[in-house]
């Protein structure tokens, strides 16, 4: 499986709002422990390490194997 | 209790009949892996000088936790029954963050084998009863207060320049075995480079001598109130004496923190006031991951801290140490005894390498997640530690210390086939198992003596020259081995019909559908390289 890159949330504004919101009122160090779980809590929901691996590189903006020929789903 | 006491061993003078003296074998340096080489070496009746700057063992506790396969490798070599008489045996381990109980765990020790997963025990102790044995033997030849002062290597070994009480003298060893700790005199004498990661965070250790009821479980605090923003570890030993180990952090003054009122003001936070006790050993430390490029320097050979260098954070400094001992006691004999080619002591470096990048990976990381460096790495540990108390899916990235499990030589040039892969593949430690033999349980670890042994299962092998043939039977047969529980098939992954080769380091070696002799003999020549 490679990582979905099309749209896949249904109400993107009420998704965005709701990370906003989650982070209100947190200080700068309680709001990167909040990022830290969530990443750890989809990553375990994701399971898939080369998922995973991409999406990093992907938020890295360094993409490996990028002009390889597309991956066979 | 009466506190333990080091033993003192004397020097004896040396009848030096001027020029070079000549040794088959030197070891330079009696800790924990000189003393464990050159009792292998002893039992494969290979005769060795020890040189040893002290004249005892070492002082502090040191390595505590003894891993299963060092325990198996002291019973090979007679001496496992006192490390679980005298060391105690753990199995559970509690993690602490800030405030209270992140979650424990069990290491799940599977029943079935002579030796638990760990016991801890003062490194100490192991070194007088190998001190002992060592003499009993006969063949090792110990000489305390003898430093090596110089190593010149040639073709044929190398010449030590040995510097005693009662004067320098020289000695020719056709083999060195360098097992001289972390500030390797041989090493830094070859000049070889020692590289790697520093860690910067220092700690410190205080073995405490307490009447204590805590249970016996490894106990791991990360930012306890105690000891705020560090880490703290507590582990129990033999004798009422109770291992702590407190992070510092990068800023602590070396010096200071060894004070012994500091040490017991931090002790005393920790246990509150109510319990006395007194302090037996402190140090303080920072650590290194790194290795040498290569543990075979021609005839000189690294083995343990001289070769690669570990944090303590998973038992592997002393567990590593050992198993190489173990992989190159029966190669050295077997080329001291012509009965192997001398390129054979090139898989120590094939075998050992990965098996200290392993340790070293692991330890590195324990590190990394005790040690966070930066905003992000402490978000991500404290973030783990905080949903580990409701979430076990966030407990396998707790890192307090990855314990030492036995290195899998896989690709290892000396491995045969797999013929018919199941479990624990060519390369891996023989595992234990109970069986039978004459009606009267014993183990499986204690059946194949000092050489390569073919391990058949409801088969007969025919007799092979350099085999020794132990059958593994599923019904109670004379002189068979009575596999009444079927452990050691499953674990050795043996259908009927088919065999193991067994090196005398007890790794298995290949594994075979049948026991026709010729792809065993050709396995067998494989496995030392003829």
């Amino acid at each position: 499986m490679r990582l979905r890159r099309e749209p896949n949330i249904a109400d993107p504004d009420a998704l965005y709002a709701a990370l906003m919101e989650a982070h209100r009122g947190l200080d700068e160090e309680a709001s990167r422990r909040l990022d830290a779980k969530l990443v750890l809590l989809l990553a375990n929901h994701i399971g898939d390490e080369a998922v995973l691996r991409e999406a990093l590189h992907l938020a890295r903006g360094t993409i490996p194997g990028q002009d390889k020929a597309p991956a066979t789903d | 209790m009466t506190a333990w006491a080091p033993p003192r061993y004397a020097h004896r003078v040396q009848p030096h009949r001027g020029g070079v003296e000549e040794a088959r074998v030197a070891i330079v340096g009696g800790g924990l892996v000189g003393l464990t080489a050159a009792l292998d070496l002893a039992r494969r009746g290979v005769a060795s000088v020890l040189l040893d700057e002290d004249d005892t063992v070492s002082a502090g506790s040191r390595a505590i936790c003894f891993s299963q396969r060092t325990l198996e490798i002291m019973g090979r070599l007679g001496i496992g029954p006192r490390f679980l008489k005298k060391g105690i045996t753990w199995n559970r381990g509690r993690v602490f963050f800030r405030d209270r109980e992140a979650y424990s765990f069990d290491l799940l020790p599977e029943s079935g084998h002579e030796y638990p997963a760990f016991v801890n025990l003062q490194q100490y102790y192991a070194e007088q009863w190998l001190v002992e044995e060592c003499e009993v033997s006969g063949l090792v030849d110990l000489r305390w207060r003898s430093r090596v002062a110089g190593v010149a290597p040639r073709e044929d070994g190398a010449v030590l320049e040995v510097e005693t009480p009662s004067g320098p003298y020289r000695l020719h060893a056709e083999w060195v075995l360098a097992c001289d700790g972390v500030r390797s005199q041989v090493r830094r004498a070859l000049d070889l480079p020692f590289t790697g990661q520093v860690f910067d965070d220092r700690f410190l250790i205080a073995d405490v001598r307490m009447r204590a009821d805590f249970p016996t479980e490894r106990w791991f605090w990360f930012d306890p109130p105690f000891h705020p923003g560090q880490s703290v570890l507590l582990h129990k030993q033999p004798d009422d004496i109770w291992r702590i180990d407190f992070q510092l952090g990068r800023d602590a003054d070396g010096e200071a923190e060894r004070e012994p009122e500091r040490v017991r003001a931090r002790v005393a936070a920790m246990l509150g006031k109510a319990v006395p006790f007194d302090l037996e050993w402190v140090s303080v430390y920072t650590f290194r991951c790194r290795r040498l490029e290569r543990f075979r320097h021609g005839r000189v050979l690294f083995l343990g801290d001289a070769a690669h260098q570990v944090s303590p954070f998973g038992a592997r400094g002393g567990n590593g140490g050992v198993q190489d001992a173990d992989n190159l006691g029966w190669k050295l004999a077997m080329v001291l005894r012509g009965e192997a080619p001398e390129r054979l002591l090139d898989s120590f470096d094939a075998e050992r390498v990965p098996a200290a990048d392993e340790n070293i990976l692991h330890s590195s990381r324990a590190t990394d997640f005790i040690t966070p460096k930066g905003a992000a790495c402490r978000a991500y540990r404290d973030a783990v530690l905080e949903l580990a108390h409701d979430l076990p899916l966030a407990r396998p990235f707790v890192n307090s210390g990855r314990l030492s499990r036995p290195a899998v030589l896989r690709g290892s040039p000396l491995n045969g086939p797999d013929e018919a892969p199941r479990a624990a593949p060519p390369g891996t430690a023989c595992p234990d198992a109970p069986i039978r033999r004459d009606g009267q349980p014993d183990w499986l670890l204690r059946q194949f003596g000092g050489g390569f042994t073919l391990l058949a299962r409801e088969a007969h092998p025919v007799r092979m020259e350099g085999l020794r043939v132990v059958e593994l039977r599923d019904s109670p047969r004379p002189g068979a081995l009575h596999d009444h529980s079927g452990l050691a098939a499953a674990r050795l992954g043996l259908a009927p019909g088919e065999c193991a080769l067994l090196r005398p380091d007890q790794h298995i070696a290949a594994r075979f559908a049948t026991t026709a002799p010729d792809p065993i003999l050709a396995a067998l020549r494989k496995a030392v390289m003829a």
